[in-house]
């Protein structure tokens, strides 16, 4: 066999640099940014319009450009009073928006977060029984059963109530379910170790499961507010008192507007309203993107 | 459950009543509501009702709108399923492989997640917009008159867009971690057994992925039948006229529109039948979905 | 069958770290080169270059007598192993192991036929229908070798393939690899960072320690001349003593004042490293060294006894049937036991 010697080569033998082009590296990067351009365009073009007169839109239609009505027509659609009731500007829709977003959210997780612990840290005899009533939740959306959840809060007397407006959307089991594989996930020794340190279900729950949980609350959060904030029939047909009107819900109004024709609308404005009401579910979203992305692709397992 | 677990009852019991609470009034009243509903027919005046048996769901296969929204919803759920799972896949496998700028591609793919059906749906009117929209310009000079609102096929092929438009962030977020969730060395396995990456896509990622893309594949039809509602209801600008609907569009246009609290729940126990027969397929599929590891 | 050959191979990652400075060596046509050192040494990187799985930065890497730098991974005529075996999960093991082949446009007849054989050797055949999540690690581990062995490479690589085994099966695997190797004549590249592994399989051993080489040798080389600190106590277990001393006058004097003997100092003067492995020394009441033993573990075929010299912690071997207490002892040293190093740079002297 012959010796491995470390072999001196003399440097009369290239060292090659390689700087071939990839052309499909290339064409990767233009697939990617066409689906980029494709995702960016049309929103992009609708802030643009946003800065322009009504006329100029309803005469040339949307605007690559920026017109020198920005300023004017964000200020509109923010608190200039509208509606059949003068009663509501953005700034209301704005506020509603967020109750709508931020109740949701945080009504979905603490009563998801408490049935999930009941569910899995406690020996219940109809632990079963009580997990697929809330399983089977998930089954059915609300657009499904729309009309009769429509008519029992009638009944209740919820109508144009933020209770009416949010609670009847917790009614499903998404952060449960989300929060029940997540608790199942944790360490069994957790348990056993805090309840040799002396640590009761709620002791437990707060000092140790809970902080544990920070991230996925997060997550959990992010989702349920966007969520939330993007509601529409429910709201729709919920809401009919225009001070309760959300961002989304407002949506709605322009698109009739537009349909009757029966004045110009201020399209500037409604661009405007537009991009006011995804501001902030869009900012969220890209801003804790990883917890989102997490929290998405964790609830489906 | 835990093999520690607390044994006590009145505190798990407390944990648990809102949630049921909420489920009860909010899900199980109505959804039996519904149903009940379904075999009644109401007064148009609000004096009573008669109960009718199966009347509800036997005019629903008589009645033209319902067979033509049931036909549309197949063809609208197809091709917003296929285009949106297809252009997602490819993007994601695209930003799965580039390694200059990955975040940057995949946070803008995915933020449009954020954006709300209708808001998405009032983009739309405004590209669609029969005389002013940059899209019908556009097809104006290709010599199509694009008609939005007027033309059946039209109208549809708006609604069509903006909801696969709307879907590819969340079948993108999706196809992206699963592709990452591909152990590295067996991509670097196949790399070593075949030369063609379009070959190595086909016998290794993309079987890899059917799990993924079996639970999109519902999620997506989801979606198609009920998320879509807003981006339906700003496209057709609120009016049914005689433009696409979509089933769950039908139930609200129905109850609420034609006071057909029957036929309406009729239609919603249809659909909750629907959604049970899709979960009782995905169930089935995730029992025998074969673990990796 | 090849020999491989590095020439001033280099690897600079896009983030500017130096994964590995230019190396020069050439594995011969049928050794079996195990490549050894701690995590983030370089060695997965040199083996993942010569796989095609990364990019070579600078210089040239050789299979036979071609240059594959810029050759595709499955034009290199290579079969690597990886450490979690990268089997395919929705492929039988038949058509995991006769994957590579069918790509090459092999014929199905002569693929099943490669496969049996294959799974013959390895003791899978009732297997061959099965997918990897019905296999037990070490049947896993068997089909990623089929895998290997099927294609009949010029190359075989091996990255940490036992590491995901029990201590037990690992063993057995070690023969059976080396085995198979022999067997084949195919020539080899192994990486692993277990130090026994490498003694036990190679035909030469290549020591790298944050991105260079330390060391390259048949094991018996790099046991008894280590060409560093790193490599001394990198390689044999436990490992090599390492005492800081003192070189002048011609002899070694360790901090208390006692001298080492057997040390050739050469001519060099100030701090030295010594270096004596814990089976070269024996209790001796006419020892030179003074030995205070704090505790001895008992291991059955040997038991150590680890203390102090000189202030320096320290640990000696001795056979089961020495008597042994805790307590002060006298050292004497077997012949060629002390290794002496530069105390800055940690090169053998001498």
């Amino acid at each position: 066999m012959a010796d491995i010697t470390q072999t001196r080569v003399q440097a009369t033998t290239r060292t090659t640099t390689r700087k071939r082009i990839r052309w499909d590296h290339i064409a990767d990067h233009a697939i990617l940014i066409a689906g980029a351009l494709l995702m960016l365009v049309p929103v992009y073009m609708v802030f643009a319009t946003s800065s322009w007169d009504p006329i100029t839109i309803h005469r040339e239609g949307m605007q690559f450009g920026f017109g020198d009505r920005l300023a004017e027509n964000y200020d509109a659609a923010l608190f200039e009073y509208g509606g059949f009731t003068d009663s509501v500007n953005g700034m209301t829709m704005l506020a509603n928006s967020l109750i709508l977003g931020l109740g949701f959210a945080i009504g979905k997780i603490i009563v998801g977060m408490m049935a999930a612990y009941a569910i899995v840290y406690f020996r219940l005899k109809f632990a079963t029984l009580a997990f697929w009533m809330i399983f089977t939740t998930l089954l059915l959306p609300l657009e499904v059963r729309i009309l009769p959840s429509y008519e029992v809060i009638s009944w209740m007397n919820l109508g144009n109530t933020y209770t009416g407006l949010i609670v009847p959307l917790i009614a499903s089991a998404t952060a449960t379910f989300f929060f029940r594989q997540f608790f199942r996930s944790v360490p069994e020794e957790l348990i056993e170790a805090a309840r040799i340190d002396g640590a009761g279900p709620v002791k437990f729950f707060i000092d140790i499961l809970v902080p544990l949980s920070k991230t996925m609350i997060a997550a959990m959060f992010i989702i349920m507010f966007v969520f939330g904030w993007n509601q529409y029939l429910w709201p729709t047909l919920i809401t009919t008192d225009e001070s309760l009107f959300t961002l989304v819900r407002g949506i709605r109004q322009i698109v009739q507007s537009y349909a009757d024709g029966s004045e110009t609308p201020d399209y500037g404005q409604a661009a405007a309203l537009a991009i006011i009401a995804m501001t902030p579910p869009v900012l969220i979203v890209v801003f804790f993107q990883s917890w989102f992305v997490k929290g998405l692709t964790e609830s489906d397992k | 459950m835990k093999r520690a677990a607390f044994g006590h009852i009145g505190f798990p019991i407390l944990l648990l009543l809102p949630q049921l609470a909420i489920i009860a009034i909010f899900f199980y009243w109505p959804a039996a509501y519904a149903v009940e509903s379904s075999f009644y027919l109401q007064d148009p005046f609000g004096f009573g009702e008669t109960f009718v048996g199966f009347d509800n769901y036997t005019r629903l296969t008589n009645s033209t709108n319902y067979i033509n929204a049931l036909n549309f919803t197949v063809v609208f759920t197809l091709l917003v399923t296929f285009f949106s799972l297809g252009i997602a896949l490819l993007l994601a496998v695209k930003a799965d492989k580039v390694i200059r700028g990955a975040k940057t591609y995949r946070t803008l793919l995915m933020w449009v997640y954020a954006i709300a059906p209708p808001v998405a749906g009032l983009i739309g009117v405004m590209l669609f917009d029969q005389s002013r929209g940059t899209i019908t310009q556009v097809l104006a000079s290709f010599g199509y008159d694009f008609r939005l609102g007027v033309n059946y096929w039209d109208t549809a092929a708006a609604m069509i867009t903006v909801s696969v438009w709307k879907q590819i962030p969340v079948n993108f977020i999706f196809f992206l971690s699963g592709l990452q969730a591909i152990p590295r060395s067996v991509r670097e396995a196949a790399m070593i057994d075949n030369r063609s990456g379009t070959s190595r896509f086909w016998d290794i990622t993309f079987p890899l992925l059917a799990p993924t893309g079996f639970f999109l594949l519902i999620i997506n039809i989801t979606y198609s039948l009920f998320d879509t509602f807003g981006i339906v209801d700003t496209i057709v600008k609120g009016e049914p006229g005689n433009n696409p609907l979509t089933l769950v569009y039908r139930v609200y246009v129905d109850g609420f529109r034609g006071g057909d609290l029957g036929g309406s729940s009729a239609q919603s126990v249809v659909l909750m039948i629907l959604v049970l027969i899709l979960t009782i397929v995905q169930f089935r599929f995730l029992e025998r979905r074969i673990h990796y590891t | 069958m090849a020999q491989v050959t590095l020439n001033k191979v280099r690897k600079v990652y896009p983030n500017g770290a130096e994964a590995l400075e230019p190396s020069t060596f050439t594995i011969p046509d049928g050794e079996l080169c195990v490549l050894v050192g701690p995590s983030g040494c370089g060695k997965s990187t040199m083996l993942r270059m010569v796989a095609g799985l990364e990019d070579v930065t600078e210089g040239e890497i050789s299979i036979g007598d071609r240059v594959v730098n810029d050759i595709d991974p499955a034009d290199r005529n290579i079969a690597m192993v990886f450490q979690n075996y990268a089997l395919y999960p929705h492929m039988t093991v038949a058509r995991n192991m006769g994957y590579g082949l069918k790509n090459r446009g092999m014929d199905k007849g002569q693929i099943a036929e490669k496969v049996r054989e294959a799974a013959q050797m390895l003791n899978l055949t009732e297997f061959l229908d099965r997918k990897p999540s019905q296999l037990s690690g070490g049947q896993r581990q068997r089909v990623a070798m089929g895998r290997a062995i099927v294609r009949e490479p010029d190359l075989f690589l091996f990255d940490e393939p036992l590491s995901n085994l029990d201590a037990k099966l690992r063993n057995q695997m070690r023969i059976e690899i080396r085995a198979l190797q022999r067997r084949l004549g195919t020539t080899a590249m192994y990486v692993t960072h277990d130090q026994v592994e490498a003694m036990t399989m190679a035909d030469r051993i290549i020591v790298l320690s944050n991105g260079h080489i330390e060391q390259i040798g048949t094991p018996a080389e790099i046991y008894s001349n280590p060409a560093s600190t790193f490599v001394a106590a990198f390689m044999g277990a436990p490992p090599m003593n390492l005492l800081n001393a003192e070189a002048g006058q011609g002899r070694v004097t360790l901090p208390g004042g006692e001298i080492v003997p057997q040390a050739g100092v050469n001519g060099h003067a100030g701090a030295v490293t010594v270096g004596i492995r814990p089976e070269d020394v024996m209790p001796s009441p006419q020892g030179d060294l003074t030995f205070n033993v704090d505790i001895i573990e008992e291991l059955g075929a040997q038991r150590l006894l680890h203390g102090q010299m000189a202030g320096q912690a320290f640990s000696v071997a001795v056979p089961k049937d020495q008597e042994a207490a805790t307590g002060e002892m006298r050292l004497a040293l077997k012949p060629g036991a002390v290794h002496l190093f530069d105390a800055d740079e940690g090169r053998r002297l001498g």
